[in-house]
């Protein structure tokens, strides 16, 4: 089995203001995020060969992309894999070029969440049964009951695992204030973050990410023909992606602790990128904050923290713009927002405007490689996706 | 000799303080919870019914309401899958009639009697609704009982019996309304209840050459607390020290449930020996006299009425107790499916209704809901039922949501429960504390309605907190 390491490059990327865009359908969202994907790599729309349409909720087929675009008669596939589903359109695309049946992808991630009343579900099936007979769970309570189980494992008291919880949202929220096109560009206090109205317990708030429309796009293509378009190409160094098989819900051993599908994902991309020690080889990483929680159990999941450490290197401040390996410089779903299947293109965009140098006011110092992880779906039927990324040699 | 062999109830863990609904209103009344109904209340008092004794031999079950789910489909059938019966058994729906309760309790006598069936299930629950501000409203109350019917171990023997058929209208219900109306109360208990209830008590001393006197406890129908005193002084019984309180101040006017739920309250403390005398009464009357025998001594434990009626959240907020009844308009409610689908619910009756799992019969996991693929071995299409709504399980980790759903229940608990014997299921929590939930906490399994939609009810199993010790453990 071979790795997908330096095999494909990023020669451009766009992606829109996300929000509340009451005035913008998905379409204008695609035209938007492309057309600066377009002008940052330097092509043409009709120069992109194969096309992958990422979307949940929000238009069906492939038509979408090619109508909002005209793109004539191509070949393009809609792909879903909840919130994981923008990484996956970006894997998709990658493979196509690396398997050498087209030069130029387009892959797009884009949803319209604010044209459904309240935006996200407030209740999703399980497993994802369209029938109406299983029970409908509130989302949020699905990442709630690791965190409970994670206070009540590791003896963390409420008062205790809320600060811990709240010190994510502020930091979010302060790379936020950096970031003209996120949802929510302000800064919380850690008061008001504990405070704040609960939401599905122990999670309050602003332990939840935003609920946005927004769009992101990125265009594929050879390393060998990148080189000749712009210096600044970003490369590929992994991909990985799991699929739960509903363990968790079938199997008592599982623990609540981690998201199995996230370790099987992020193990598969360090292996194609050759990554021993994720806390040194990382530069920047974008993970998957639906709520503070999932960022907490990340940095574990991910062997950023040691099992059980997450919250010793959050009070370090180990993961802020200034630390040892800054966590969602962008401000993450948290402030950036949370268009699902766009989030994932999103996290890419941020890497690779890292990467190049162009990330502004909250730009890392001598970014190299780069990491993004999505985790979407209900306990047991998650969908992890981790992608890495590095910059040319 | 036929007669009960077992016995169970069913009081919901809520009761509305009836001063919300009226400053001057005495007493608390039993209400079903927002996830409950009279179908969902029957499968409760049956479960504690059948406690102990090997579902296999039941072979029918009759479900007794006046406010059953549906118009026309039987809850029977459903109330018998919910409780893990048999497929073949003999089920059927008494309905209509305050006195549908006594009306399936003399069918299973009958067809127990005739040799058709050696066990037969009766249960009665109602819910039903009076109009807002009505003194029916204040009187009714939601509840079930259970009996079973049979010819061994029979713990009270049924002896004589005396029915009278009356036609009033007195209390009545129009198939299109959910509202219960009345005349004038003077002419229903002057011209229906009182004299009625005298005919059919006494043709049964006239049958059986008993006095008053010779009860040890009087059982009447109770529309409102009082007019069954009356009844009762006039055909001579003490009312203190033979008459059964009807419950009207701690659960209410049960309807056709009531002569159970009533019935359960005397044997739970009834003595071998006892002569007790039971009367329903609507459109019409019927009279029991029944003597209690000794197996009744050695009955498994029960929570019946008195543990239920001990266990208890009470409310005081009317608003919720409409917002529950669906009496009041509710905010929109963003929903995932615009329908529910029949065949969905039909190929899923096992995981569902009746709430099996599998287990492997290579590796031995328990999984819930059923695979086809084992989830630890792998095997195919290799694994035995595995039934876990009798069974007890702890809470693994939780959640409570505050947005999704206010207007009914805040918050929504999601609960992840590990089952003893195996087994894991994330489902909803009802009928709690949210204080009280943590992990570790052990819970049992209930059944409740899930969503409504297209007229279609879909019911599944929810977690709760063991609700109240069995009666014979708490002593």
């Amino acid at each position: 089995m071979e790795s997908i390491r330096d095999k494909v490059a990023i020669i451009g990327m766009g992606c829109t203001q996300f929000g509340e865009l009451w005035d913008k359908s998905h379409l204008d969202l695609v035209v938007d995020a492309c057309y600066e994907a377009f002008q940052d790599a330097g092509i043409e729309p009709k120069e992109i060969q194969m096309g992958w349409y990422g979307s949940r909720e929000t238009g069906f087929t492939g038509t979408q992309l090619a109508s909002a675009l005209k793109l004539e008669y191509i070949p393009i596939s809609r792909v879903e894999n909840f919130c994981a589903g923008g990484t996956d359109t970006f894997a998709n695309a990658c493979y196509a070029v690396a398997a050498g049946v087209c030069d130029f992808a387009l892959a797009v991630g884009v949803e319209k969440t604010k044209d459904h009343f309240g935006g996200f579900n407030m209740f999703i099936l399980d497993p994802f049964d369209r029938t109406g007979v299983e029970w409908e769970l509130p989302p949020a309570s699905q990442f709630a009951q690791l965190a409970v189980r994670y206070f009540h494992h590791y003896g963390i008291s409420y008062e205790e695992g809320k600060r811990i919880l709240a010190r994510i949202a502020v930091k979010n929220h302060h790379n936020g204030t950096m970031n003209p096109k996120a949802h929510f560009q302000r800064e919380i206090t850690m008061e008001r973050a504990i405070n704040a109205p609960m939401i599905a317990y122990p999670l309050g708030l602003f332990d939840a990410c935003g609920v946005s429309d927004g769009c992101a796009a990125a265009i594929i293509t050879k390393p060998e023909i990148a080189r000749g378009l712009r210096k600044d190409y970003v490369l590929v160094k992994g991909l990985g992606l799991a699929s739960g098989a509903g363990q968790a819900v079938l199997q008592p051993e599982y623990d609540f602790l981690h998201f199995p599908e996230a370790v099987a994902a992020a193990k598969a991309a360090y292996q194609q990128a050759g990554i021993q020690n994720p806390r040194k080889e990382l530069d920047i990483v974008e993970v998957h904050d639906c709520f503070t929680i999932t960022e907490l159990i990340t940095y574990e999941d991910l062997g950023l923290s040691p099992r059980g450490k997450g919250p010793e290197d959050v009070e370090a401040g180990t993961f802020t713009l200034e630390g040892e390996i800054p966590v969602n410089t962008d401000g993450g779903l948290k402030c950036f927002g949370h268009p699902i299947s766009a989030s994932g293109l999103r996290m890419i965009y941020e890497v690779y405007k890292q990467l190049q140098g162009k990330a502004g006011k909250r730009q890392v110092k001598n970014a190299k490689t780069g990491l993004t992880h999505n985790i979407g779906g209900i306990n047991g039927f998650f969908t992890g996706a981790v992608a890495i990324f590095g910059a040319p040699a | 000799m036929v007669g009960i062999t077992s016995y169970g109830a069913y009081v919901p863990f809520w009761r509305l303080r009836r001063s919300a609904i009226a400053q001057d209103a005495v007493g608390e009344k039993a209400i079903c919870g927002f996830d409950e109904d009279a179908l969902t209340m029957a499968v409760a008092a049956t479960g504690d019914c059948l406690n102990g004794i090997p579902r296999e031999n039941v072979d029918g079950l009759f479900f007794a309401s006046t406010t059953s789910p549906y118009g026309e489909k039987s809850a029977a059938a459903t109330v018998a899958v919910a409780a893990d019966l048999r497929r073949e058994i003999m089920t059927a729906d008494f309905a209509r009639s305050l006195r549908a309760g006594t009306g399936a309790l003399r069918a299973a006598l009958d067809a127990v009697r005739a040799g058709s069936a050696r066990n037969i299930v009766v249960t009665g629950a109602d819910c039903r609704l009076g109009i807002p501000g009505s003194a029916f409203e204040r009187t009714f109350g939601d509840a079930a009982g259970a009996l079973l019917i049979g010819d061994r171990d029979v713990i009270a023997t049924v002896e004589a019996s005396h029915s009278v058929s009356d036609e009033i209208l007195d209390v009545w219900r129009p198939e299109r309304d959910v509202f219960v109306r009345s005349w004038e109360e003077r002419f229903g208990a002057t011209q229906g209840y009182l004299p009625v209830v005298y005919e059919a008590v006494s043709g049964l001393l006239k049958k059986t050459n008993l006095t008053p006197k010779d009860f040890t406890k009087a059982i009447f129908y109770s529309p409102d607390g009082k007019r069954h005193a009356e009844i009762a002084a006039k055909l001579g019984f003490d009312l203190k020290t033979q008459v059964q309180d009807p419950l009207i101040h701690s659960i209410g006017d049960t309807g056709s449930a009531m002569p159970l739920v009533l019935l359960v309250a005397a044997l739970e403390e009834a003595k071998v020996g006892d002569r007790i005398l039971w009367v329903s009464y609507g459109d019409g009357s019927d009279a029991f006299f029944l003597q209690v025998r000794e197996p009744i001594e050695g009955m498994g434990a029960r929570r019946g009425v008195r543990a239920h009626l001990a266990s208890k959240k009470v409310i005081d907020d009317y608003r919720k107790y409409l917002f529950w009844r669906g009496l009041l308009p509710t905010e929109r409610r963003v929903e995932t499916v615009s329908f529910v689908s029949v065949p969905a619910i039909h190929r899923g009756r096992d995981a569902n209704l009746r709430l099996r799992g599998v287990k492997c019969r290579d590796c031995g996991t328990v999984q819930f809901p059923p695979q086809r693929v084992c989830t630890k071995c792998h095997s195919k299409d290799h694994f035995e039922p595995h039934p876990l709504s009798d069974k007890k399980a702890r809470i693994f980790t939780f959640s409570a949501d505050y947005i999704s759903n206010p207007l009914v229940e805040r918050p929504i608990i999601t609960t992840t429960i590990d089952f003893d014997g195996g087994g894991r299921m994330q489902c909803y929590m009802t009928d709690c504390d949210f204080e009280r939930v943590k992990p570790g906490l052990p819970v049992e399994m209930t059944f409740r309605k899930m969503t409504f939609r297209d007229g279609i009810q879909n019911y599944s199993w929810k977690s709760m907190p063991l609700r109240a010790p069995l009666v014979k453990e708490e002593e």
